[in-house]
């Protein structure tokens, strides 16, 4: 991949080839203490000089003295809220002259260009487009959402201590899915293309050719993100979760666990959805409605007469099992991208790593 | 512009016009509906849809049947939607999206005796299929028919159980498990306990199961002790459907959405996680 250098101080000349190309520039900026990403006025919304301190149950932004705009992992969110909405009108009823009547919602959607996607960030997104757009119907939404995406990643300059990617094989580089990848340096960015699109915008920054110093400092900041604390164990042993189904452990972290649902909120590839009738107060049109859901709710499990799993026990284990192991016979992969969120935004700090390798330690304790 | 739009009849629901309705025991009803469609409603025995009432929402239910161009779904009114539901006027339009899931692989079956073993309104999802064998007489060996209630007149289609038993050279075993007096063809105590009074080839044959799980669960230790094995069994799962097509994540069971790989399973298929609390 040729990759060209675009000093810092032309950088906002990339957010002027995105909106003349008709895109909405959506990036990461502060907001509440925390990164999210926002439709961009300019690159001066980006974070510059912010990085997070993260553990189980903490993230805090800091302020260093640097002008990288880059040099956080993650925010709560990325990409899922713009294309699987947490409340998407899905379509309407309508009591007319003529009888009921059904049509789908409409939606607008227009051109976005993202930029400080993560490699977790993609391997999620792939993940969702198995689900939604190859799943046994095409979900309109979420593809006329998808079909319009120009993505700019970014390669991690360091590791939040809460990340753990290297071991799920989704980062802390991207390799995939995006139309331009970005190596962020002090001094500016190394820019490459990773798509058609991807090479008009490229042609149209005032690129200067890359030297070997900016190369290699490149390779040594990636190097450097790799040094993670966090191992998950591989996909092989995360099958073996289906086996610990009365393991001690569910019920220790059920006792931590307020079942609140933080972590399947901020987890780049949780889907569950439940679905609801908002109707006008004359009850002649009605909104049929899909809301994110967690599988913490009592009522995720609930049919007439029986809750099915109302123990939070069980609840935390259909959470655990299904994103680590039978996530595995559904999509081929562990639902898991290594990012971390569900750890520093748990409330009570439980650790997803740190549960999954004491459920697998006891199994080689138990011989 | 939206890129695609949403399948009719799957992900937007069509118009269905109660045609008709029978109540079959106090709060079950079988709602007969005409399709606001030209083509056929293709299903297979043992599919269920989502039907909707307006500003209230929908409710999965099986499919009971299809009679004279007429949809038939046989419903308990016990919910937010289902009692509005039994209580619509003939002529009152609904929605509905579907057929969704897996159904009875009657076909496969051809040449076996057939065990159907079902409890209470787990019936429903497999009368289709116990009339396409009657009909079919020829195709299956034995046919035998355990159904268990709580009291016999709790029996949804009683004529039918007599009709199944005269003309389709069945064997029709009732149960009622909460009856105080044996009635004549009924015994006293559970379906699964019917099973020892069965005559099927334990070797060649095919047991379709729907009923409450602890019923089914029960079953399938008797069946054990009747030689039949976990590959001769099928049964149909009941979990919170919302989508329909294994989108939303409510009807997990393990690694199988219920609402498109079941609800009708193979046993063996999911035998390691069927009957465990909170799976």
């Amino acid at each position: 991949m040729d990759k060209g250098f675009l000093p810092r101080q032309q950088f906002p000349e990339l957010y002027q080839a995105l909106t003349k190309a008709g895109y909405e520039v959506i990036g990461p900026t502060v907001k509440d203490g925390a990164i999210v990403f926002s439709p961009l006025a300019g690159f001066e919304q980006l974070p510059t000089g912010w990085k997070e301190q993260t553990s189980p149950g903490r993230y805090q932004l800091e302020q260093t003295a640097g002008q990288r705009c880059f040099y956080w992992n993650t925010g709560p969110q990325a990409l899922k809220p713009w294309l699987f909405k947490p409340e998407q009108p899905l379509w309407q009823a309508e009591q007319t002259a003529d009888g009921l009547c059904f049509r789908q919602t409409p939606e607008q959607v227009q051109p976005r260009a993202f930029i400080g996607l993560r490699g977790c960030d993609l391997a999620a997104l792939k993940i969702h487009d198995q689900h939604f757009l190859k799943g046994v119907f095409t979900d309109p939404y979420y593809q006329a959402q998808r079909q319009q995406l120009f993505i700019i990643a970014v390669n991690c300059a360091r590791s939040a201590s809460t990340c753990f990617c290297v071991s799920t094989g989704d980062g802390p580089t991207a390799t995939f899915g995006f139309d331009m990848l970005l190596d962020e340096l002090e001094e500016g960015f190394l820019v490459a293309s990773g798509s058609d699109q991807g090479e008009l915008i490229m042609q149209q920054l005032p690129l200067a050719n890359t030297k070997k110093k900016q190369i290699s400092e490149a390779k040594q900041q990636l190097q450097s993100a790799t040094q993670q604390q966090r191992v998950m164990p591989d996909e092989q042993q995360l099958l073996k979760l289906v086996d610990r189904l009365e393991h001690p452990q569910w019920q220790d972290v059920a006792e931590r666990c307020l079942a609140c649902g933080n972590c399947t909120l901020v987890c780049p590839t949780c889907f569950c959805s439940k679905q609801e009738s908002h109707s006008d107060v004359k009850g002649q049109q009605a909104d049929q409605v899909r809301l994110w859901d967690s599988c913490f709710s009592e009522q995720h499990s609930y049919i007439v007469g029986k809750v099915f799993r109302p123990e939070i026990s069980q609840r935390y284990r259909q959470w655990l099992t299904h994103k680590l192991a039978t996530w595995q016979q559904q999509f081929d992969r562990s639902g898991c991208v290594g990012c971390g969120r569900c750890i520093s935004w748990c409330p009570v700090g439980i650790d997803l790593v740190e549960e999954a390798q004491a459920l697998l330690k006891s199994e080689a304790d138990d011989g | 512009m939206m890129a695609d739009f949403l399948p009719k009849g799957q992900q937007l629901p069509i118009v269905a016009t109660l045609a008709d309705k029978q109540q079959e025991s106090p709060g079950i009803y079988t709602l007969h509906l005409a399709m606001d469609t030209d083509s056929s409603f293709d299903f297979a025995f043992g599919q269920f849809n989502m039907l909707y009432l307006l500003g209230l929402g929908e409710v999965p239910i099986s499919i009971m049947g299809w009679q004279q161009n007429l949809l038939l779904h046989t419903i308990r009114a016990v919910g937010r939607v289902t009692q509005p539901l039994v209580a619509l006027n003939i002529g009152a339009q609904l929605g509905l999206r579907g057929p969704f899931g897996q159904g009875w692989p009657l076909h496969q079956l051809e040449g076996q005796d057939l065990v159907f073993i079902t409890a209470g309104l787990g019936c429903a999802p497999v009368v289709a299929a116990i009339n396409y064998a009657v009909n079919h007489r020829k195709k299956y060996g034995q046919i035998v028919i355990l159904q268990g209630v709580k009291h016999h007149n709790d029996l949804l289609w009683q004529p039918q159980y007599e009709c199944w038993r005269d003309l389709g050279n069945c064997q029709v075993l009732l149960a009622a498990s909460e009856e105080k007096k044996r009635k004549y063809h009924w015994r006293l105590g559970m379906v699964t306990e019917l099973l020892a009074l069965a005559r099927f080839d334990a070797n060649h044959c095919a047991v379709l199961m729907c009923g409450p799980e602890i019923m089914m669960l029960a079953a399938l230790k008797q069946l054990a002790k009747h030689q039949v094995s976990d590959k001769s069994v099928y049964l149909s799962l009941e979990r919170n459907f919302q989508c329909g097509h294994g989108s939303c994540g409510h009807c997990q069971l393990g690694p199988y959405f219920v609402c498109k790989d079941g609800p009708v399973f193979h046993y063996p298929q999911i035998k390691s996680w069927f009957g465990l609390a909170g799976v």
